[in-house]
């Protein structure tokens, strides 16, 4: 079997360090077959046991989704929608589960400041390492999918983990094991898209034209890909990003903003220096001070004469 | 008159023997107490945030964060030092906003720029109590300070993170970087003119300048409180 446990760190945030490169490591991948969920939310639970999670009791919104949202304890969420497709007239329940997508060109790790808070392990899993995070949320900007949760509790951003624990033992993610349907799947990632392709065909064959694996370019790929029914409408979904990228904002900020920013402080002051060595300090003359004595007495005798004795 | 003690003898005699009368000069009040203490806390707060920001702006200076107690420190105190420093500066501008109201000499001041940096001052108009550089430094801190306030509040997520969308807050981010690396410039120059300007540090320490300076750099503000309660000698021991 392929070796793709390694923690060899590829990418480590806030930081100019060349990575670890003699080995070369196999990618991992998630493949969730949409088309194949029931909503039995077995993923969720898997998840809490096995990273010992306990979400806070929260309310009802109305709707299937439970919690309604993300957040730091529920790193994975089944999203439900209905969807009345006009071209067959069918009622379609598309549930999709939620989660860290674990980009190759993640928007979260190039946002952080932290050294080290986020970092990419060679086999492509995307981690938070608490003990580094400052708890700024600027991971939460740079994220395309809108994925990771800071806590009140301890300040500190949370997400999937990809179970990055159990992987470095050769283990498949909690949600993946846990999956009644076989529609989670974990291997590498080049398993994965022969599985999705397999899956695809298979769909296609059924009706479902714009069946496709959704494995975004814009972020050099992810590691969580999806089996959707509808390839081509994406954000049908619960609003998953048709062409999710990083925000041209977050890449501005991270990139020409940090090198305007350093330029412009740093001409301020450089220029400073070479005009104090060219023009020189600008001094006041002692006849300057002889002037301004002479015009105070004059202004002051002027004042004197005016008012009456 | 300048004198010294001469420590073998014990005797006090003048400085420049030569020259008998050593210029007699007089101080002007420029700034209160008041507004020396709100520009030093304003001042101190800028530099807090930059050191905190700048912390926070690029990984080359993460390590700043180890002067407020590291990252989870610095990122908990940063918002609140600018909070601080938004009621500083308010007061500075409620203080001198009236003051910094540009006129016509700001205009004929910036059109020889050419002779303000080469010190020739002779051929610059006469002023009131601020020049255009001042005034743009004034102006320019207003609107960056307000700017960072406002998105600091947007991307302050302990407390603010419910008001706003994802894709503000990174407008705000950009905004507020940018903001922030344009004042610090801008504090830099600042900070420059008051070491290249001589005696004119005097006026934020002391809160007087001499009346040479005056003259020679703000003629029409000291043409005004000339003949007034000016301060005569060769120090000012009666304090500023």
């Amino acid at each position: 079997m392929a070796d793709y446990s390694s923690l060899d760190i590829r990418q480590r945030s806030a930081s100019t360090e060349t990575p670890p490169a003699i080995r070369s490591h196999m990618e991992v991948a998630k493949l969730i077959d949409v088309s194949k969920c029931i909503g039995c939310k077995a993923c969720q639970s898997a998840c809490e046991e096995w990273n010992d999670l306990r979400d806070d009791i929260g309310v009802n919104t109305g709707v299937y989704d439970n919690p309604h949202d993300l957040t730091p304890k529920t790193w994975t969420l089944m999203r439900f929608t209905e969807y009345e497709n006009a071209e067959t007239n069918n009622l379609e329940w598309l549930i999709r589960k939620d989660g860290c997508m674990h980009c190759t060109d993640p928007g979260c790790l190039k946002a952080c400041p932290s050294p080290g808070a986020i970092v990419q392990y060679s086999n492509g899993i995307v981690d938070f390492i608490e003990e580094n995070c400052i708890g700024c949320g600027y991971c939460v900007k740079g994220c395309p999918f809108n994925i990771p949760r800071i806590s009140e509790k301890d300040h500190k951003a949370y997400k999937c983990t990809l179970c990055s624990d159990r992987v470095a033992v050769g283990q498949a993610p909690a949600c993946a094991k846990a999956c009644p349907t076989g529609s989670i799947m974990f291997g590498t990632k080049a398993a994965m898209i022969e599985q999705a392709h397999d899956r695809v065909e298979d769909l296609k064959s059924r009706g479902f034209q714009h069946a496709g694996l959704y494995d975004p370019a814009g972020v050099g790929g992810t590691h969580v890909m999806y089996v959707l029914h509808h390839n081509d409408k994406p954000s049908l979904y619960a609003g998953l990003p048709d062409d999710p990228k990083i925000s041209a904002l977050v890449a501005f900020w991270k990139g020409g903003a940090k090198v305007f920013g350093l330029a412009a402080m740093g001409f301020a002051a450089v220029a400073g220096f070479f005009h104090y060595v060219t023009a020189g300090p600008n001094e006041v003359v002692p006849e300057e001070e002889e002037e301004a004595i002479a015009f105070d007495r004059e202004k002051r005798r002027a004042g004197d004469e005016a008012r009456p004795h | 008159m300048t004198s010294h003690t001469d420590v073998r003898d014990g005797e006090t005699r003048p400085l420049h023997e030569a020259r008998d009368e050593s210029p007699e000069v007089m101080y002007v009040p420029r700034y209160t107490g008041l507004q020396r203490v709100n520009h030093w806390i304003t001042a101190i707060l800028f530099t807090l945030l930059t050191l905190s920001g700048l912390a926070m702006f690029t990984p080359y200076l993460f390590s700043l964060t180890g002067l407020f107690g590291g990252g989870q420190a610095t990122r908990a105190i940063h918002p609140w030092f600018g909070v601080a420093l938004m009621v500083s500066f308010a007061l500075l501008f409620l203080r001198f906003w009236r003051l910094n109201i540009p006129n016509r000499d700001d205009v004929a001041w910036s059109m020889k720029i050419g002779d303000v940096v080469t010190n020739r001052e002779d051929r610059l108009p006469e002023l009131g109590k601020y020049n255009a550089g001042q005034k743009g430094v004034f102006w320019g801190q207003t609107a960056l300070i307000a700017i960072m306030f406002v998105t600091g509040l947007v991307i302050w997520d302990q407390y603010f993170y419910a008001y706003t969308v994802i894709e503000t807050k990174r407008w705000a981010l950009l905004a507020h970087s940018l903001a922030a690396v344009i004042a610090i410039a801008i504090i830099v120059v600042h900070v420059y003119a008051g070491i290249w300007v001589r005696g004119t540090g005097r006026a934020m320490v002391r809160g007087t300048v001499t009346g040479g300076w005056a003259y020679r750099h703000h003629r029409k503000w000291f043409r005004q409180i000339a003949g007034g309660r000016l301060r005569r000698g060769p120090t000012d021991k009666r304090g500023s």
